[in-house]
């Protein structure tokens, strides 16, 4: 009797854990290099529009974002769509200010290359962006990215 | 000597990178930025001479109004037809009069090429869907695009969107320009 239980104890072999942190390292060094950090905490929706031809945003740190669709509280703000600059809502006039604001931050020899990025709700009318536009045009930022989602462009319901 | 050094205890080593691990894998977001990209025109100065006049078979009028009907060329068409339309009218293969000129230019790396002088305008109302317009600017960066492939192509046998030299993507950039003139905003119902 006691010479089968010693061999059945003896059948289970520790399993060696000491590659463990190597592996859970590899994992989070993927995760700390593709994470991003979410900076703004969002109070309009913007669901995106589709579109075919698009190009990926490069360097991140010179985009600033302007987000324009309808509130998510609308018991609070309502249903027209509103202008989100940072944390908080906007009107157009608060525009100039911001990029001025942007521009700030960055250095003088990156400027140049500061991106616009409107994530506009598609649902949204394009009289708040014709003036968002115009804003912009007049304190010269002018190159702007209309954020979109990478797929087909809808066929049904706008055409005729 | 070095056998009287003791061992650290590497044990908690995975829990501590498990707490990282579980720190990022909860903040990240995987997703890309993707969009169009579109310069503005500057602002223009009240003092500046008008420009000259673009003469109206080179003009190629986009309309879009409120109820995101489209209006091309005085036509009402559909968004499907767009992108070959514009195409037809930038290419004008068949040398018509009433398609836009084209000038001859020695472009390097390409050789002599006859450059449209075709401009898209493209004119929207406030209550246009910002769905609808990104949609008619997708179509048409779609036709210049393909365009631009074909032009690639014949020159250097790959695709516009596959060259890596900056300076061949700069030839077939000013082969086929990127033409899209966006009007002036007009107040009809003043600001709302």
């Amino acid at each position: 009797m006691s010479r089968f239980k010693k061999e059945t104890k003896k059948g289970t072999p520790k399993i060696n854990t000491a590659s463990l942190p190597d592996i859970i390292f590899m994992l989070l060094f993927f995760f700390m290099v593709t994470t991003t950090l979410r900076e703004t905490q969002l109070f309009v929706r913007t669901q995106l529009p589709f579109a075919t031809e698009v190009q990926t945003l490069e360097r991140k740190s010179l985009v600033s974002y302007i987000y324009i669709g309808p509130p998510f509280q609308t018991e609070i703000f309502g249903t027209e769509p509103r202008i989100q600059l940072n944390d908080q809502f906007a009107s157009v006039d608060d525009i100039a200010s911001f990029i001025s604001s942007e521009r700030e931050a960055r250095a003088e020899a990156e400027r140049p290359l500061m991106t616009t990025s409107l994530k506009v709700d598609r649902e949204t009318t394009m009289g708040i962006v014709t003036d968002v536009k115009q804003e912009l045009r007049q304190v010269n930022a002018l190159r702007i990215n209309y954020s979109t989602a990478r797929g087909d462009v809808p066929r049904t319901g706008i055409s005729r | 000597m070095a056998r009287m050094r003791p061992e650290i205890n590497a044990g908690s080593m995975a829990d501590i990178a498990f707490l990282l691990l579980i720190f990022f894998l909860v903040t990240t977001t995987m997703d890309v930025d993707t969009g169009i990209t579109r310069m503005l025109p500057p602002p223009i100065d009240p003092n500046a001479p008008e420009p000259p006049p673009v003469r109206e078979r080179n003009v190629f009028v986009v309309l879009v109004d409120r109820h995101d009907r489209l209006m091309v060329e005085g036509e009402l068409t559909s968004i499907d037809r767009l992108k070959e339309q514009t195409k037809h009218f930038l290419l004008n293969p068949t040398n018509d009069p009433s398609l836009p000129e084209k000038r001859t230019e020695d472009i390097p790396h390409i050789g002599e090429f006859q450059v449209s002088r075709g401009v898209i305008s493209l004119q929207n109302d406030r209550g246009t869907s910002y769905e609808m317009y990104i949609s008619v600017q997708n179509e048409l960066a779609a036709a210049i695009n393909s365009i631009r492939d074909e032009v690639s192509k014949d020159s250097f046998g790959i695709k516009f969107s596959e060259l890596r030299d900056q300076e061949l993507i700069d030839a077939v950039r000013q082969a086929v320009p990127m033409a899209i003139s966006e009007a002036e905003p007009k107040d009809i119902g003043g600001r709302r």
